[in-house]
This record gives C-alpha cells, structure tokens and sequence, in this order.
C-alpha cells in the first residue's frame, strides 16, 4: 500500500508523515509513505493525505501551482475513488469555497462554506488553539475505538475558520468552542479533519491507524 | 470544551539542552530529543525550544534537534531564539516544528510579522513579548519591551505593540515579564492580563513560576490560554502533571488524558 502525502508547500509535512509512518509501522500491511509534488505518485498512491496549513486561498493557490496536481487528485478521489484524508486547511479544500480574504473555490466534495468561527462569548480567542473534545455526530470506521466525547481524548486544533457543511451527513464529529465546529466529515471514500491528527497523540495515531484499515 | 495549555520551554545551545533536565531515567539530559520525549509522555500540551545558540555556524545544531523531536513526539511544537528571516521561519517548519516564535526581528521590524504571517499563516507566528514593568510604585501600570534577552531597552510600550503585533498577523503572543525571569516569584500578572485583554489572540504567560499556584493565576487572573514554565519542570521540582492536577482542581479545565 502506498500512501502519498502532497507536498504543495503548505504545512508541516514531515510531522504528517512521521505520524503515518509511526501508524503505518504497525499495520498488518506495512504501507510506504511518501512526501510528493508528482502527480504520477498520487495517481498511483492507494491512499492520499492532503495536509495544509495557513489561509485557504494561499493553499489553494499551492496546490494548484505544481503542474497537475489538482487534476491528479481529482481523478483518484473522484473517478478512482481511493481513500483520501484532509488534514486542516487539506480538509477545508474539500469544501465548496473557503471565504477567508476572498472567495476561492475548493473541491466541492463537502458541500458548505470555510467561514470564520464566531464564538458566543467574545472572550473566547481567535483562533481557537489548543486541545479539546469531540463528540461523534454520525458513525463511521474511521472512528471505531476512538475515546471520544465531553471526557474522552483530546485533539490539536489551531484554526480561526472552520467548514460548515450543508449536509449534516457529512458531518462526522463536532467540537465545541462557543458554539458547535466541524471537527470531522466524511463522504464516500474521503475524509477531512480541523485538527491535526499527526499532532494529537493518541487520538490522532488511532485515527490514522483506522484511516489505514478502512476499505471503503 | 478548549483546556488550558501547560508548555514546558527548554533552553537549547548548539543542540544541548543549557540546564539540564533532571528527569530520573533519561538516558542522556543534555540531549533536547530525550527532554522533549519525557516531556510528551508526561502530557504535556506543547514544547518549546528556544535557541540560544550565539554563533551563526552553530545555528544548523538546532534544525536536526527539531527533526529529530518530529520524529518522535507527535505534539505540537514552537522554535523561537535568532528567527529572523522568512528562511529562517521555512527551514524550521520543513524540519518539523509548528509555530516559530519571533522576538528582535518582530521589534526591529514589525513588517517581518506581515511577511511571516502571510507566507506561513497567522496559526504559526508567535511573536514573543519580553517587558518589564517601568512605572514608579503609585503610578499608572507601564510595561516596555525589552530585546536581547531582557537587556536592551526599547522605550517601545508592551501593550501598543501587542496589538500592533496581531494586527500585522502574529496568531499568539508569548509574553515572558523580564522583572519576574528567574526569580520563581510568579507571572507578572498586571502585564500578562494587560496584554491578554488587549488582543483577540492567545497569550501564553512565562517568566518567574516558582510554586503551582503560579500557574493557575497565569490563567485564573493572567487571562492567559497557556502557562509556560522551565527550571520548575527541569529541576524536576513539580511534574507535568502534578500542575495539570493542581490547575484542575482550582477550576482551570485541563487536559489529563495523556
């Protein structure tokens, strides 16, 4: 199994790819990862990471700067249908556009909007950074296992916007921070995390490893 | 909910950690990756490496000290001491670190801020505040910046900058009152909550934790999102979690899962 992390010059990749070597180390199918700008990798990959991080137009604007990238993916996600994981502002991108400065479209896989997190007490922080909960909304195998809710384990967050999706279906879990956040979605074969998994331990290294086990 | 964040901070000179960390079994102190392991196994929110590195040559000590912690510690990361250059900000994030924490450069020039924020995104940039209280006993609280390790005065009013600070796109603010460093007398709280109601960011309280009790006033009166604290954890004094459990029980939601 090969699992292709995109590098479009957004974001921590090694941390990513270190977080998935340390899951994939103890799968049963011993997967290779990979930090790639080649879109021929990616067509080839079983699975694909897409991390970000920063403003999702710079992202956007990353990604569609390596030459065939964004069709690379599209045609694996879309036609091919291969498991695809969405790390932050790589999870926004699977929104239908992200409103931070300016509009910019993304993917369109999980219909909604990237805005800005309003909390309801104005004491709150921006951007909401730190550990938190969260809670289930919709069952999924990526999710199996996991101690999540209000006294479960905890996930890295550090985002002032987050997507609101049209479809609640698509909503995996919530976290909570002066009003309800998207934490998780998840359709089809792909899913997208607010969080950084490769930077929430426990959680964030079993979700990976399920990520790894799930055959959509 | 969101908890608060406790943020061990290890002194870092051409890849060997200054003070020493006085953990029982660890197999060699001085190493930065061996502090930051024990650090992550005893639930730690974050880690924090400042470089204190004077030479340029040795300045390279630090990257393989990130990358190999990358390697290893799956937490959040900030690197801060001589990042001066959006280079500088680059290599460290490529070898693994999250945030970088700016401290002279953002004084100097505050556009660095700008230029930071937006080439690697306001999530990333911590600006790092040193002051120290200036007013007389009496008068109206004033705090300046100090630079170069508290030792420059700046004549620059600590609070303007901050706001400065996050309107140019710093996403947190490190604010270590110099007054209070190394004393073990507890946070300047005055300033810390100054800065902390001022901005929309989080601010992260050091300088001066000497007792438990220091850090939850960092949070309880600071206003501050996280604590961040060396000698009391490296001297093994108080553990990870010894704090965490004393911040919990006087009402600071913490995160005691890991």
């Amino acid at each position: 199994m090969l699992i292709a992390i995109i590098d479009y010059g957004s974001g921590n990749l090694r941390s990513a790819e270190k977080a998935f070597e340390h899951a994939a180390r103890a799968h049963a199918r011993a997967p290779q990862v990979r930090v790639t700008a080649d879109p021929d990798v990616v067509a080839a990959a079983d699975r694909i990471v897409l991390p970000g991080v920063g403003a999702f137009a710079d992202c956007s604007r990353g990604l569609k700067a390596v030459d065939g990238m964004a069709e690379a993916l599209i045609e694996a996600v879309e036609i091919k249908g291969r498991p695809f994981f969405g790390i932050c502002v790589g999870m926004q991108l699977m929104a239908s556009r992200g409103l931070e400065f300016e509009t910019t479209e993304g993917f369109g896989w999980i219909p909604g909007d990237v805005t800005a997190i309003t909390p309801d007490d104005p004491a709150l922080k921006i951007p909401h950074m730190g550990w938190n909960t969260i809670t289930v909304t919709r069952d999924h195998p990526v999710l199996h296992g996991l101690d999540t809710g209000p006294d479960g384990l905890h996930a890295y967050f550090v985002h002032s916007y987050h997507l609101a999706a049209s479809d609640p279906a698509h909503v995996l879990a919530t976290t909570d921070y002066g009003g309800t956040i998207t934490a998780i979605v998840g359709r089809d074969t792909m899913i997208g995390t607010q969080f950084h998994p490769e930077k929430s331990q426990r959680l964030g290294l079993e979700l990976i490893a399920n990520f790894l086990d799930w055959t959509p | 909910m969101l908890k608060a964040r406790v943020i061990p901070c290890l002194d870092v000179k051409d890849g060997r950690v200054v003070k020493g960390v006085n953990f029982v079994n660890l197999v060699d102190a001085g190493d930065p990756v061996e502090a930051a392991k024990a650090y992550d196994a005893a639930g730690a929110d974050e880690l924090c490496f400042l470089d204190i590195t004077a030479s340029h040559e040795g300045r390279d000590t630090i990257y393989d000290v990130v990358r190999r912690t990358a390697e290893a510690c799956f937490m959040p990361l900030t690197v801060g001491g001589g990042v001066r250059t959006v280079e500088d900000i680059r290599k460290l994030l490529i070898a693994g670190a999250d945030k970088v924490s700016i401290n002279t450069a953002a004084v100097k020039n505050p556009e660095f801020i700008r230029e930071a924020a937006e080439k690697f995104g306001a999530q990333c940039i911590v600006v790092s505040i040193d002051a120290k209280q200036v007013n007389a006993p009496g008068e109206p609280e004033r705090f300046e910046i100090f630079t170069h390790g508290g030792r420059t005065e700046t004549g620059i009013d600590a609070v303007d900058f901050a706001r400065k600070a996050v309107e140019l796109g710093a996403g947190e603010l490190l604010v270590t009152s110099m007054d209070r460093d190394g004393t073990r007398l507890g946070f300047n709280i005055a300033l810390t909550r100054a800065i902390a109601d001022a901005v929309p960011v989080p601010v992260i309280a050091s300088g001066g934790v000497g007792t438990l009790d220091h850090m939850v006033e960092g949070v309880r009166d600071g206003h501050a999102t996280a604590v961040l604290a060396a000698s009391i954890f490296h001297f093994g004094t108080h553990t990870i979690r010894e704090t965490k459990t004393h911040m919990a029980a006087n009402g600071i939601p913490m995160r005691l899962d890991a």
